[in-house]
């Protein structure tokens, strides 16, 4: 009952489960956070400097998870997964070291002072911290994909006695799958920021907040979405085609396809079995799979049968796909559908915003779902070709790590309840607040006309609609300075 | 590929570096963990000022310590694995409290305020958990890496020790980095925690020649044993001296409020380099050489070159932290 080989996979695809949430988010908010601060030094107008730090906030929070969950995944190559590191340590230990070197040190030390040092450090060097922590961030992403997709995809190295060396570092960081993976990645992470910037403040329009700000950051999510969400099918496309020439079993696991065809069909829905090794209930779409792989109504497509015993379990990889599928063509079915009410009525309807608030995670879906299909269409691999996953394993007894299990997993869903409840109750008290504070510091002169002037029309807007109907939201609150 | 030495001296050279890492992780994570663990619960503005003085580096000083068992993986991957296997339990157990910790730090600040005491509490419970279980591993690593009721009740007055030791730098810290009464508390905890250090030091310094062969060698062997016993009579003085600067910047008779934290590094330094060169060669005691444990050569040097170019920068970039956040803490603001 405690094997420790299923016990390490599903304690291993726990933790990294739970920290790709975090960094998927940190990745492009920072970028987005930088947009903000530029756009506020420019202008100097208070709205963008508002969206920053409520939008920091959420980043501080998420990074802080994505920080302890990491550390965690540190260990797990040693504690689990021994095998690994003594095999192909020659080359992941150096992509590592970068990775710490060059991302995490410049993340973490930039942090302090992107989120406390606004009045510490020059408005310049503020900004500069914002960048640095972005462009970090990216620097992580950057190495652990190079490692990953060389997982997937191994080259420049040769075996001597059972254990990689390298022996053309450019061509391992440049491997095939890695250009697809990164720039999917990346996007993915930007998706994933869009809806969740635009869920929440959709919410908080929702909720009656009449400022400035969410509607700033709804109109900048939903047009970027707008933009990015078929961006994203496209390189997933190209993904799909690159995984086809060089793990094809995936493919063919994706696809539901059992018999190696010329002009496969698209199996858009089924129940793949695999014993019988048929789809059930299967509704398909003649030739269609060949046309979109091979660009050939007739191409051959190889099928499972063709890789007894070397092929990834398919039901999880076949559903995987669907859902991530699923998740991104309804991302662009509502990016566009809303973003063409708000340049032509400048404002969403109830249902709208209710779509927007209940996409608010569908990144993560998406994420997940997409990291399930390549990961498990690499089994029984852990470096395809090289090693198997069974190879790997610690030989440390089941039971510790059954126990270990159960403690990341309780300890991960109350972390993940907290985390969502506080983005709202965020957003809850952000609905309060004062259209502007006029203490802002380095407003300067032009600066705090502009908030004058924003806070008349504020307020000649808050009496038209007391007017109409009275104040939902009661006596407006002090700005709540805490940090 | 390249190479700039032999194995061996890489070898070296990466030991010398986890070690320092790892030294580094103690000295800054040990800050900011110890006044985790020493957080005034009867007061919330000095648990404020206390988080403030940390706020903007503890996520750095971590990070250390991802530096440090990074580089025990990828420069010593057989001792990592062997290391680890042995610490599962303990290591997993480090790591829940430092999550707990870490994400404390920042719900604190964000959810509703009544909630604020619990996260608190969480905070200093997160820390306890990290500080006893890097001690109660310090201790079962002292002991040769092995599980009798010997080395696990080591292992145990350990955790403690080392948790005393990582209060007396925590408020060391809080001295330099506040001022009133929440610094007078800082200081009647330094003292306490002080005592129950340097007892700690010289359990080690007794225990641990006698339960390594090896350690017992070098120990007594000229001309290195006068070395060797420099650094505990070093970390002694240093105590007394200590103590005296605890006294003066108590009843005023000195401003140097940096000092306590000053010696108090030093006497981290001190403890890990008796450690250290007591161990050499073995990273596993008494069974794995670094020299064995070493991991290709042309791998060590793509890491070297790296870390060459890239320190010197990330020791800059921390000074500018540090000195943005100069003086005394006060409320950390998002702007
Ligand atoms: C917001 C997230 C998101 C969205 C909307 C999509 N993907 Fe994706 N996809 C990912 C997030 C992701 C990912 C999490 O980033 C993965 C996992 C590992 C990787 O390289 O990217 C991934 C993997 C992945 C793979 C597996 C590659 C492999 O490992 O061999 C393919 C073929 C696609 N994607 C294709 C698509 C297509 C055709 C999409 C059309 C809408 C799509 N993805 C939307
Ligand atoms: C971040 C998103 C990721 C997710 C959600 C994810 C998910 C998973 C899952 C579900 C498995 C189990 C596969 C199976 O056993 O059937 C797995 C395995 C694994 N993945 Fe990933 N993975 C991610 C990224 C990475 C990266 C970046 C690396 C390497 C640097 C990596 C290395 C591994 C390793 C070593 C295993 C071994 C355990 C195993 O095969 O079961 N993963 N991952
Ligand atoms: C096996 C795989 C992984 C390991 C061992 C790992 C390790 C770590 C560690 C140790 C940290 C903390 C750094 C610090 O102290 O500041 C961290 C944070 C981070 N990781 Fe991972 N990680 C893995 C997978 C991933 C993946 C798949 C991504 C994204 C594509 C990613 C992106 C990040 C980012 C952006 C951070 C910064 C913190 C944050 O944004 O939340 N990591 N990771």
């Amino acid at each position: 009952m405690f094997d420790v080989l299923i016990l390490s996979r599903i304690q291993f695809a726990a933790n990294i489960s739970f920290h790709i949430l975090f960094p998927t988010i940190t990745i492009a908010l920072g970028w987005l956070l930088f947009y903000f601060k530029v756009r506020y030094d420019l202008s100097k107008h208070p709205v963008w400097m508002r969206a920053y730090r409520f939008w920091v906030k959420v980043f501080a929070l998420s990074f802080a998870l994505g920080v302890v969950s990491g550390i965690t995944m540190s260990f797990q190559f040693g504690t689990n997964w021994p095998g690994f590191m003594e095999t192909v340590g020659n080359i992941a230990g150096p992509l590592l070291a970068y990775e710490v070197l060059t991302a995490f040190f410049l993340e973490a030390t930039m942090l302090g002072i992107m989120l406390f040092g606004f009045r510490k450090v020059p408005g310049w060097a503020h900004t500069g911290a914002t960048f640095l922590v972005a462009f970090g961030t990216t620097m992580s992403a950057f190495w652990i994909l190079v490692l990953n997709s060389w997982m997937q995809t191994p080259q420049g190295f040769e075996m001597r006695e059972g254990v990689a060396h390298a022996t053309d570092w450019f061509a391992i960081i440049f491997n095939p799958s890695f250009p697809y993976r990164f720039t999917h990645m990346l996007m993915a992470s930007a998706l994933t920021v869009c809806f969740l910037v635009a869920g929440i403040s959709a919410y908080r329009i929702y909720r009656g907040d009449d400022k400035k700000a969410p509607r700033l950051t709804l109109k900048t999510a939903l047009f970027t979405a707008a933009l990015l969400a078929p961006t994203q099918a496209f390189i997933g496309d190209l993904h799909g085609l690159n995984t086809l020439e060089y793990q094809p079993q995936k493919v063919a696991a994706m696809e539901g396809l059992w018999e190696t065809e010329k002009g496969a069909p698209l199996v858009l829905f089924g129940i793949p079995d695999e014993d019988t090794k048929t789809n059930r209930f299967s509704l398909e779409v003649p030739n269609l799979a060949s046309l979109i792989l091979k660009h050939d109504i007739n191409g051959e497509l190889k099928g499972l049968n063709e890789f007894e015993g070397e092929h990834p379990p398919v039901k999880p990889v076949f559903f995987g796909f669907r859902i991530m599928v699923g998740m991104g063509l309804l991302m662009i079915a509502v990016a566009w559908w809303t973003s063409f009410s708000l340049k032509r009525r400048k404002r969403l309807s109830k249902l709208q915003l209710m779509v927007l608030i209940g996409m608010t995670f569908s990144g993560w879906i998406a994420t997940l779902a997409g990291w399930y299909v390549t990961e498990i269409g690499r089994q029984p691999y852990l470096v395809s070709g090289v090693l198997k996953t069974a190879d790997a394993v610690t030989p440390i007894a089941g039971s510790n790590v059954m126990f270990t299990l159960l403690a990341y997993l309780s300890l991960y869903v109350v972390l993940l309840i907290a985390y969502i409840r506080t983005l709202f109750v965020l957003a809850n008290r952000a609905v309060k607040e004062e259209e502007y504070d006029l203490a802002v510091p380095g407003l300067g002169e032009q600066g705090r006309n502009q908030v004058k002037d924003a806070a008349q029309s504020a307020k000649s807007r808050e009496d038209k609609r007391a007017g109409h109907h009275p104040n939902k939201h009661g006596t407006h609150e002090p700005q709540n300075a805490g940090a | 590929m390249f190479e700039f030495a032999n194995p061996d001296t890489l070898a070296t050279i990466f030991a010398g570096l986890t070690a320092l890492a790892i030294m580094l992780y103690a000295v800054l994570d040990g800050y900011d963990l110890g006044v985790g663990i020493t957080l005034p619960m009867k007061n919330e503005a000095w648990r404020d000022t206390a988080i403030a003085s940390i706020g903007p580096f503890w996520d750095a000083n971590e990070t250390w310590l991802v530096l440090g068992v990074g580089l025990l993986l990828v420069a010593f991957p057989k001792a990592h694995s062997a290391i680890l296997e042995a610490f599962y339990l303990p290591a997993t157990i480090l790591l829940l409290g430092l999550i707990l910790r870490g994400v404390a730090f920042d719900f604190r600040a964000k959810v509703h305020p009544e909630k604020k005491r619990l996260w608190d509490i969480t905070f200093m419970t997160g820390s306890y958990i990290a500080t006893l279980s890097q001690g109660f591993m310090l201790g079962v690593y002292i002991m040769g890496l092995e599980y009798t009721t010997a080395s696990i009740i080591f292992g145990v007055f350990s955790a403690l020790c080392v948790s005393a030791a990582y209060a007396l730098i925590g408020n060391a810290w809080l001295i330099l980095k506040t001022s009133g009464d929440i610094q007078k508390r800082a200081i009647y905890i330094a003292k306490r925690a002080g005592v129950l250090t340097f007892a700690g030091i010289l359990a080690v310094c007794l225990i641990n020649p006698l339960v390594n062969a090896n350690v017992y060698q070098v120990w007594t062997t000229p001309p290195f044993a006068y070395f060797y016993a420099a650094i505990p009579l070093m970390c002694f003085t240093l105590f007394l001296a200590g103590y005296r600067a605890l006294k003066m910047v108590d009843n005023g008779a000195s401003d140097k409020e940096w000092l306590p934290f000053a010696i108090t590094i030093a006497i981290f330094i001190g403890c890990f380099l008796g450690l250290a060169l007591s161990f050499y060669p073995y990273v596993v005691p008494n069974s794995l050489t670094l020299y064995e444990a070493a991991s290709a050569p042309e791998s060590l040097s793509i890491i070297f070159a790296g870390t060459i170019i890239v320190v010197p920068i990330i020791i800059l970039y921390t000074g500018f932290a540090y000195y943005a956040f100069r003086g005394k803490a006060d409320g950390l603001r998002y702007y």
